[in-house]
């Protein structure tokens, strides 16, 4: 199982736009993949999952994937939270 | 036989065509328990896919009929019906309680709406709720084997009838087919009023009953002038209904004609006849009429059509495409108006009693200033492509209007530091809308540039009633002599310190209140784009001189609002060159 942490930093939290293109990222990968915050576990590739944590600015949350394509789905995850200003 | 339906005219125009249903059908079922669960769940699936067939048909014409941005949401219905935890949670139901698909499909949203609704302090995510609830729907029309309206897909000539309309249901319709519209409830400032005028087509709000007393395909006449619906016209109206739209048609026609001449009056005075627009999407419709200037742009539509803050270079760009669209004609822009019944998902307003004595437009923009210095650093940059006037909303004393015109003045400061070319001696106004300016006129007019008076606000806090409650709208009285006398104040005390003095808002193209301000002398009219040639031929028939005494009886001997609609219009019907 791979496991990577984040800070959010973006203003208004993992909202829509960031939300859909994290969802949409996961959904290319094979593995289970999972978003967990504030004890909460969500599955990262629904949108109503992810939107339903109400992650706000200056949340740590972590991504769990596990699969044949585990690394490469981390990997992506975490370009997507760079380039769409969610994470450093 | 025919009969005639009286509603509120919200949109000029005429039409003739038969109505189209925007209605909800039934969708109510019953509870069962299911022993074929496989078939259950196959059927299930077979009504995700039709759902997800038909959203992408409804995107693709959204797309092409009414631009990328409209046709998002059902990218987003998409998603949802894609979702593993909604769908997939729907056929788990069904496996494990052994029920019906509709019962766990209703099981299953209605959760997920609840706990939606349940982020009060998130307005976007309790707006997702809806979101949830037109997927839903979606799914269970397909189970149950009944149509859903789909107003995307109208391809032929219709007048929609609805109870409402919302502003989805509205981005969906395609000016070209749809004629006109009548809805159930609604007044003049409606969202589906202000839509449909600035859509161009002829509507009437607040028929009551419309949707009970017509079906689809029921022949149907609109009268938008008049605010008169025909149900199963007869030959007589049809052809009573032809001479109004060609009458109209004329009456239209010379108006085009004034299209490109300035506004005078009978005696040969120039006022400046200015539209009001809320993106810069509207600028077709303000050269189409032949407006002077633009009075009023809305800037909360950048902020409200955004799931984030707008960035400086977002904001650059809207406002110099208006100014440069504008040619170097004046544009007023309103600084961030949100609150009161404006709201933005991404930045949580607190819950008030009373929001439109509340949290809202400069008070937010003074107490939030990183949001406010953005706006006025993008508005800057972009002065220097055309004739940018700032104006300030909801200002109540001289010292906020200080304020705000400090912070104006350390963000010129920056951009010279910086070297960033902007004008450095655009106009700086505020807008007159809540009473207490209103009466201390004289001393703010020694300060700013330009007044712009807001009539629906100064009208709901001088009478003290909430413009959106039908208990008390008959205190909506723009023509009270309260009112007028507070707007004579206001242009008179501008007059004296040698500054202008506009009016935005519904007001300034009202045909009983014009007369009025021509006598008193405002010097600049904004109104919607569809207005201003009929309020420029109306001026041209109305001479200035004969207008003082007018003035002088609807302020000090009317005592009613009826009283000086009856004067006014009189005085029109004898003095009309």
């Amino acid at each position: 199982m791979e496991k990577k942490d984040f800070n959010i930093i973006a203003e208004t939290g993992i909202h829509a736009r960031p939300a859909t293109m994290l969802v949409q990222t996961a959904s290319k990968f094979s593995s289970d993949i999972n978003l967990e915050y504030d004890g909460k576990n969500v599955n990262l590739k629904s949108i109503m999952g992810v939107m339903s944590l109400g992650v706000g600015q200056g949340a740590n949350v972590s991504i769990t994937a596990e699969g044949d394509d585990a690394s490469d789905a981390i990997a992506a995850i975490s370009e997507t939270m760079t380039k769409e200003g969610l994470s450093e | 036989m025919s009969t005639t339906l009286k509603g509120i005219a919200a949109s000029d125009g005429f039409a003739n065509a038969p109505a189209y249903m925007l209605v909800q059908p039934d969708l109510s079922f019953d509870k069962k328990e299911i022993t074929d669960i496989d078939a259950e769940v196959e059927r299930l699936q077979d009504a995700i896919k039709q759902s997800d067939d038909e959203l992408t048909t409804i995107r693709d014409i959204a797309k092409e009929s009414l631009g990328e941005e409209e046709s998002q949401v059902f990218d987003a219905h998409k998603m949802i019906l894609a979702d593993p935890e909604f769908t997939g949670a729907v056929a788990t139901q069904v496996k494990t309680d052994q029920v019906n698909a509709e019962q766990a499909l209703q099981d299953v949203s209605d959760k997920f709406i609840a706990m939606f609704e349940a982020m009060t302090d998130n307005k976007y995510m309790q707006e997702r709720a809806a979101d949830v609830r037109d997927v839903s729907k979606r799914v269970m029309s397909h189970l149950l084997g009944v149509k859903l309206p789909s107003p995307a897909l109208i391809d032929q000539e219709v007048i929609v009838v609805a109870h409402d309309l919302t502003p989805s249901d509205t981005a969906q319709l395609n000016k070209k087919y749809v004629k006109a519209f009548i809805t159930d409830i609604g007044g003049r400032t409606a969202h589906s009023a202000i839509m449909a005028r600035s859509l161009e087509i002829p509507a009437i709000v607040g028929s009551d009953t419309i949707t009970k007393d017509v079906q689809d395909g029921t022949p149907l006449i609109v009268d938008g002038v008049n605010g008169e619906a025909v149900i199963n016209p007869d030959a007589d109206d049809v052809k009573k209904y032809q001479q109004l739209a060609d009458n109209y048609a004329q009456e239209k026609a010379e108006w085009a004609k004034l299209r490109d001449a300035k506004t005078v009056t009978a005696d040969g005075r120039h006022f400046e006849i200015a539209a009001n627009i809320g993106t810069p999407k509207d600028l077709a419709g303000v050269k189409e009429n032949g407006a002077e200037a633009i009075g009023l742009y809305r800037t909360e539509f950048l902020y409200m059509d955004s799931s984030e803050l707008p960035s400086e270079d977002d904001q650059y760009e809207a406002y110099k495409e208006v100014l440069k669209g504008m040619d170097g004609k004046p544009v007023v822009v309103r600084t961030m108006d949100i609150g009161g019944d404006k709201h933005l998902p991404y930045l949580p307003l607190p819950e008030e009693m009373n929001p439109f004595l509340g949290y809202r437009a400069i008070r937010i923009s003074l107490d939030r200033q990183d949001i406010f210095r953005t706006q006025l650093r993008a508005l800057l940059r972009a002065s220097s492509f055309g004739k940018l006037r700032i104006m300030f909303p909801m200002i109540a004393t001289v010292q906020e209007f200080r304020q705000a015109k400090g912070i104006l003045q350390e963000e010129m400061a920056k951009l010279n530091d910086e070297g960033i070319a902007f004008d450095a001696n655009l106009e700086v106004g505020i807008m007159i809308e809540i009473p207490a300016a209103a009466v201390l006129a004289d001393q703010f007019a020694k300060e700013v540039d330009f007044f712009s008076i807001g009539t629906n606000d100064l009208i709901q806090y001088t009478m003290a009633a909430d413009r959106g409650n039908e208990h008390v709208s008959y205190l909506y009285q723009p023509y009270n002599p309260s009112i007028l006398r507070l707007i004579k104040n206001v242009i008179d005390c501008a007059h004296r310190e040698g500054k202008w003095v506009g009016m935005c808002g519904e007001a300034a193209g009202d045909s009983v209140m014009v007369p009025l301000l021509l006598g008193m002398g405002l010097d600049e009219y904004s109104m919607s784009a569809t207005s201003v040639l009929r309020v420029r031929s109306l001026m041209k028939h109305l001479d200035t001189n004969e207008l003082q005494d007018l003035v002088e009886q609807a302020l000090n001997v009317s005592l009613t609002n009826a009283d000086n609609e009856k004067l006014v219009n009189d005085f029109v019907a004898d003095h009309r060159k």
